[in-house]
């Protein structure tokens, strides 16, 4: 796709999700994230771009706390959802990642069937109460995925017996079920073919009418097409971020200029 | 930089020297393992048919069948008599005579069945409707009337004693003669309990297969959660620290203890300290559990470890507790690995013997079942493997063969405990 069309930007600025303040990520002794403010715009996806090992991953993770289960790993700074800081005290980070749900890097389906698979979500959180219900958030999560009618006829089959991008659409299916307010998506085109990936830009668009969409991406193009937002990190800082458009056409930092134009990565 | 020279072209159909140097490596390795398992085949085959072989005897027992009709006149006349006993044993070799061609002398008679007359008194008292009825008495030969008869015992080898005499082996041949002396399975062996020092023929392994049973019970029971919930919690939950460590690494030792350690503890704190029961399994399930509990924890935090951590990853970004990643995800996939350490340690614990030597189970003679299902977890009884080991230590010799048999029904056990961990492992594998 030579696509460099950028998407129509209408981003009301004041209605802010997230709001990330003076973010340091440290991994033992290693700093992976060097003092970043980002303020993630609800209903808009905002796209983080980078070379690879620059962060991205990590302080995505930081956004849900999933960074907790890393024993070695230490976040400080503040980071807001909604007003409200997600590090504090009172925060159960259960809670939290049912708000803020993560679509991660690598497809992770559970070994269990397609329908278990994409249910588990609702069944845990309780969002449905008849079996005919479930079914339906089943449906509608698998269909949003655009992986419905490649997995309609065998929703009992395991699914780690799909292949790699069907895992990953089965992923994101199965995080939408979840219905987030909040949608954190590690790189979830990268195992797709052009027509998976145009479908789940589709489903990218149609959710970030509700939600807030964060989106890793190595694909220059897909940042330009699905996002109003953009964060350019290296080395663990963040370079620039702004509006899409003014990120790509005319980018303030010389190091921003030259990632999108192929020169460092 | 200097020039690359492009190598001779070679044709993919001449294998050069590195190759073929490779191949035979690879050929000698191969070699290797397949001496290895032939070996190991080899001995397992050894060892199978010694077992059997020596084992056999134990099964089969040579039962002399004497009909015998009790007249009313002679019952009464035997219950009046002093020696009550005595004098139904006089019938009764009276009856035998009949039967024979050869004379045979009360004492003979004793010598090669035992003392009968008791046995025989009890069933027409359980019986009396069989007074004045014929009635065949199906009573187990010494174990030297067995050793004869399979060739183990001549009459050049024999010494007198007052277990056999060389005039006892013309009365066998009578038996043998009369067709009333007969090879039969020996269900008494496996039903029945031990007898005392002087009768191997009536020995049976039932109690002690009872006993171990309950120990077995006693471990499963509390080393398998135990050792599950604790395993989950170090390697799910726990933080890693330095206290951490150190009870890693204890349990780790543990695991490497010497059994009979466990039973010094066990006799130390469950007999003298807390009171329980000698010889009772619910002491010996209590050192085996702490014996097999360092092995389950292992294999089950293996079993844990081997769950990809983007399954715990998955669950808890869709909002999951770790409480919930853990049982709903992780530990089913953990379960065909936890049960195969749980099987391994119980099968480790059936065969043990040393911390039951210590805990009074070994020298134990089991001469009943226990008297109640809950009986059997305090009742003094003994286990399969001290069985075995008391019967080794007797005098008699009959008893090493029983000690044989004891083997085959403990390795029986063993490897029906093992078809069902693979029959479990199968089911829980099946669900992906
Ligand atoms: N669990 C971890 N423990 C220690 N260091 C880590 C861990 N995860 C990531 N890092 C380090 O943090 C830095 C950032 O990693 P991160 O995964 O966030 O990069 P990324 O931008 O997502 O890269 P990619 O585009 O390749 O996915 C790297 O230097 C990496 O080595
Ligand atoms: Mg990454």
């Amino acid at each position: 796709m030579k696509d460099n069309r950028i998407v129509e930007r209408d981003v009301d600025n004041a209605d802010i999700r997230i709001n990330a303040k003076g973010v340091n990520v440290f991994y033992g002794d290693s700093h992976a994230i060097k003092d970043v403010s980002v303020d993630i715009p609800a209903n808009a996806v905002t796209a983080f771009i980078g070379p690879s090992g620059c962060g991205k991953s990590t302080f995505l993770r930081c956004l849900n706390r999933m960074n907790d289960t890393i024993s070695i790993c230490r976040v400080t700074g503040d980071i807001l959802l909604d007003g409200e800081d997600i590090y504090d005290k009172r925060v159960d980070p259960v809670q939290l990642r049912a708000k803020v749900g993560m679509v991660f890097q690598k497809p992770n389906p559970f070994p269990k069937s397609i329908f278990d698979n994409v249910a588990y979500g609702p069944r845990i959180h309780g969002l449905a109460n008849t079996r005919a219900e479930l079914n339906e958030i089943v449906e509608s999560a698998l269909r949003r995925a655009a992986i419905w009618d490649e997995v309609k006829d065998r929703l009992d089959a395991p699914g780690t017996g799909l292949s790699g991008g069907q895992q990953q659409r089965l992923c994101i299916a199965r995080a939408v079920a979840t219905a987030p307010d909040v949608l954190l998506m590690d790189e979830p085109c990268s195992a797709l073919d052009p027509i998976a990936t145009a479908q789940v830009e589709e489903l990218i668009a149609e959710l970030a009418e509700n939600y807030a969409v964060v989106i890793v991406t190595h694909s220059m193009q897909q940042a330009a097409r699905v996002s109003q937002k953009t964060a350019f990190f290296h080395l663990g800082s963040l370079v620039e971020f702004g509006e899409t458009g003014q990120i790509f056409t005319n980018p303030k930092d010389p190091r921003t200029e030259s990632y999108i134009t192929g020169r460092i990565g | 930089m200097t020039p690359l020279v492009n190598p001779p072209r070679k044709s993919i159909h001449q294998i050069d020297a590195r190759t073929k140097k490779r191949n035979a490596a690879e050929a000698r390795f191969k070699a290797y393992g397949l001496a290895a398992i032939t070996l190991g085949l080899f001995f397992l085959v050894v060892l199978f048919t010694t077992i059997i072989k020596s084992g056999l005897p134990a099964f089969t027992r040579t039962a002399v069948a004497v009909e015998m009709t009790l007249s009313p006149a002679d019952h009464a006349a035997a219950e009046k008599q002093l020696m009550k006993t005595g004098a139904y044993q006089k019938l009764f070799v009276a009856a035998v005579q009949q039967q024979l061609r050869i004379d045979a002398t009360d004492d003979a008679i004793q010598r090669l069945l035992g003392k009968v007359g008791g046995d025989i008194r009890a069933f027409y008292k359980e019986n009396p409707s069989m007074i004045g009825k014929a009635h065949v008495f199906t009573l187990s030969a010494s174990s030297r009337v067995d050793a004869y008869l399979n060739g183990k015992l001549t009459r050049e080898t024999l010494v007198d004693s007052r277990f056999m005499q060389l005039s006892d082996l013309d009365l066998v041949d009578g038996l043998v003669d009369a067709g009333i002396i007969q090879s039969t399975f020996n269900w008494g062996f496996i039903t029945g309990a031990d007898s005392g020092v002087d009768n191997p023929g009536g020995a049976g392994i039932g109690a002690s297969v009872v006993g171990s049973f309950y120990m077995m019970l006693v471990v499963l029971v509390l080393s398998l959660p135990i050792g599950v919930a604790a395993s989950i919690y170090l390697e799910e939950f726990a933080p890693q620290n330095k206290f951490t460590d150190l009870i890693e690494v204890n349990i780790s030792n543990l695991a490497a203890v010497p059994s009979i350690v466990f039973g010094i503890l066990g006799l130390a704190v469950f007999i003298q300290f807390m009171h329980l029961p000698q010889s009772a399994p619910l002491v010996g399930g209590l050192v085996l559990t702490l014996m097999t509990l360092p092995t389950i924890i292992i294999s089950t935090r293996a079993a844990l470890k081997a769950v990809p951590p983007s399954i715990r990853d998955a669950a808890l970004g869709l909002g999951a507790s770790r409480t919930q990643a853990v049982f709903h995800h992780v530990l089913p996939l953990a379960m065909p690995g936890i049960l195969t350490g749980t099987i391994i340690g119980l099968a480790q614990a059936l065969g043990e013997t040393a911390p039951l030597l210590l805990i009074g189970m070994v020298g134990f003679v089991a001469r009943g079942y226990p008297t109640g299902l809950l009986d059997g977890f305090t009742e003094a009884n003994s286990a399969m493997p001290a069985q075995i080991y008391t019967w080794a230590a007797r005098a008699d010799s009959a008893f090493y063969d029983k000690a044989w048999g004891g083997i085959i029904i403990l390795l029986a056990f063993l490897i029906v405990m093992n078809i069902v961990a693979i029959i479990l492992r199968r089911r829980f594998e099946r669900r992906w």
